[in-house]
């Protein structure tokens, strides 16, 4: 690629240097690229681009302008970077910049056994880590063949941690969509309500976050006593606060002014673009993985599909904070069905000897060495698994050689095709609602980068 | 999940149609990619969920259906009907030699950062996408991480703009 002297102009002054990531102006764009960076993939054809293009391109240059918003940036959500061409104080153009937080995970995850992926995948999405670990465990499981054959307490534990990690989840979305409005309470309310949550998984899986506690075959560790109570107490303790979460956010006026008709994407093209979850779900699209291509037992319990009606910020953020609820219900169901048995698959191939065996047995200590050293091989094959994260679509796609490490693990990750749903959002939005639009997508760019 | 699975080599819109594990894998050949393409999208599957790609370099050995001769790079596309509530993923070889595909921009406007990404990590340029850049690696960046003979940690890490 031959350096642009727009490119040279900008290195000078910012010291920074991106090539052809830069927001170029309109006159070296083809009609293609004007068409997706306004926002119009859908909306009108090449030749009315084109003629944007041209009206724009001699006296409109000097009444817009070029900003950056991030990487830096409070309500980037991390370190995410979009280019803004403004006129006055209307967006017209908007091009998110990724890449920041790129730390090669997919190439890592390459070198790691499938015993050891849990703790790779599991920092991609850091805000719903076990949703990522579990669709890495499904993934490796089918290509095991023993899919079928995980115990059924297993099964339900991990439903019931995916489902309180998707309210724990939601409400840090509830915290950061309230600080990005200026809602400052609320991001202490909502950081509040999902720190209870995480106690129990400390309690659980020992940490906080990055637990690697959903692996190939089952779970880590069984759920400790008083697990139940643990639940219920957090079970208890949300619907009021909640409650408050809508005396504060919902019926107020400003919040509603602040929300309601900014970002509106339509239904095609969230389709088009490929953005699921709430993105989806806010246009009126009843589409959620759990009911729509259940995995694991979803389909033997009840709950409700929350969709929106105007695909704007506030249905997103009201779709989330009923999703909530949803999930305090379906955890009510499991509670109340988690059997009793093994945690994990007893196939001596996948899981290791139990610890007390490991004194007394010889072989047990070959075994439980050599399926940490070298793993456990998983036959030739690829497979593709997604579940529904809160973001959306998570996917997993790992083509296996035969060998204990992934020859290529790929995870979809929602955040990074949702992000491509911001342009549409944004044009002819004011720069004000930008920061709005960005919190309702809820990108993690620590999945959007991997 | 595969009903169209009937008859032994069974095929869609003249292409391959394997399984692998339950699930349904269409080998589809580059020169007829975008055409088989434009008909599975009229076929119902509206969105296209990932598209990724694999390098074969150290793994010749896989197992591929009859008539798909292996080549070293495949693209990856999972597309996803709504309407049918089906999945289909469909493989396409890519050859050392000419690294490039058509863009599904057209098809699937939600491909671009997917595409980008596969150009980016192997390399592989789309023919008719919008804007081929780097998306994750630094615009300057030598080489293509994701590459099976690129190895981790073989090239020192690089800063732009420092004296090195």
């Amino acid at each position: 690629m031959t350096p642009r002297e727009s490119d040279t102009i900008i290195s000078a002054a910012a010291g920074t240097n991106e090539g052809n990531q830069e927001l170029r102006s309109r006159s070296e764009l083809t009609a293609k690229e004007v068409m997706r960076e306004v926002g119009a993939v859908l909306r009108m054809s090449e030749a009315d681009a084109a003629l944007l293009a041209e009206v724009e391109a001699d006296p409109g240059e000097d009444q817009t302008m070029i900003i950056n918003m991030g990487p830096q940036h409070p309500s980037t959500h991390g370190v995410l970077r979009l280019m803004l061409e403004l006129q006055g104080e209307t967006v017209l153009r908007c091009k998110p910049i990724i890449g920041y937080l790129h730390t090669g995970m997919e190439k890592t995850g390459e070198s790691l056994t499938f015993m050891q992926g849990g703790t790779n995948v599991t920092r991609m999405d850091y805000l719903s880590p076990l949703n990522s670990e579990l669709v890495f465990s499904m993934a490796t499981e089918k290509l095991l063949g023993i899919d079928g054959d995980i115990p059924e307490r297993a099964v339900w534990i991990r439903m019931l941690m995916s489902e309180l990690n998707r309210m724990s989840s939601h409400l840090l979305f509830m915290a950061t969509n309230g600080m990005d409005i200026g809602a400052v309470s609320m991001m202490l309310y909502g950081w509040r309500e999902r720190e209870v949550v995480l106690r129990f998984f400390q309690k659980v899986t020992g940490l906080r976050m990055n637990h690697n506690y959903i692996r190939p075959g089952g779970v880590a560790a069984d759920l400790p006593a008083g697990w139940r109570d643990d639940v219920m107490s957090i079970l208890d303790m949300l619907p009021d606060r909640l409650g408050e979460y809508d005396v504060l956010m919902t019926n107020q006026p400003i919040w509603r002014e602040r929300l309601q008709g900014v970002g509106v994407i339509t239904q095609a093209e969230a389709i088009a673009l490929g953005a699921t979850g709430p993105i989806l779900r806010s246009t009126g699209l009843a589409w959620d993985l759990r009911r729509d291509m259940p995995y694991m037992h979803y389909d033997k319990l009840e709950f409700d599909v929350i969709v929106g009606s105007y695909g704007d910020a506030f249905d997103r953020y009201a779709i989330r904070l009923n999703e909530i609820r949803e999930s305090m219900r379906i955890v009510r169901q499991i509670l109340d069905r988690v059997p009793s048995g093994d945690y994990r698959i007893q196939d001596k191939k996948v899981t290791p000897p139990p610890r007390a065996r490991i004194d007394e047995s010889m072989e047990a200590l070959i075994h439980h060495f050599k399926i940490f050293t070298e793993g456990f091989k998983v036959p030739e094959g690829e497979v593709y698994v997604a579940i529904e994260s809160p973001r959306g679509e998570v996917g997993c796609y790992i083509a296996s050689d035969g060998s204990p490490t992934p020859y290529r693990m790929h995870v979809r990750a929602p955040s990074f095709v949702n992000v491509q749903a911001l342009p549409h959002m944004m044009r002819g939005g004011l720069v004000a609602d930008a920061v709005a639009v960005i919190s309702s997508v809820d990108p993690v760019l620590g999945e959007v980068d991997r | 999940m595969t009903t169209e699975e009937t008859a032994t080599p069974a095929t869609l819109h003249g292409c391959l149609l394997g399984d692998s594990r339950g699930q349904a894998v269409l080998f589809v050949p580059k020169s007829s990619y975008m055409s088989t393409m434009k008909k599975l999208v009229d076929d119902g599957y509206e969105m296209c969920a990932d598209l990724t790609a694999v390098d074969f370099l150290t793994h010749t050995s896989r197992t591929l259906p009859d008539g798909v001769s292996p080549e070293r790079f495949e693209i990856v596309v999972n597309l996803l009907s709504i309407s049918k509530r089906e999945r289909l993923r469909v493989r396409v070889q890519v050859s050392e030699s000419d690294p490039s595909i058509d863009s599904l921009f057209d098809l699937y406007p939600g491909t671009e950062a997917m595409e980008r990404e596969v150009y980016d990590m192997f390399g592989i340029s789309f023919a008719g996408h919008p804007d081929l850049t780097r998306i994750l690696m630094p615009e300057d960046w030598q080489g293509h991480p994701l590459r099976k003979d690129y190895a981790q940690g073989r090239i020192p890490v690089q800063f732009k703009g420092a004296a090195s």
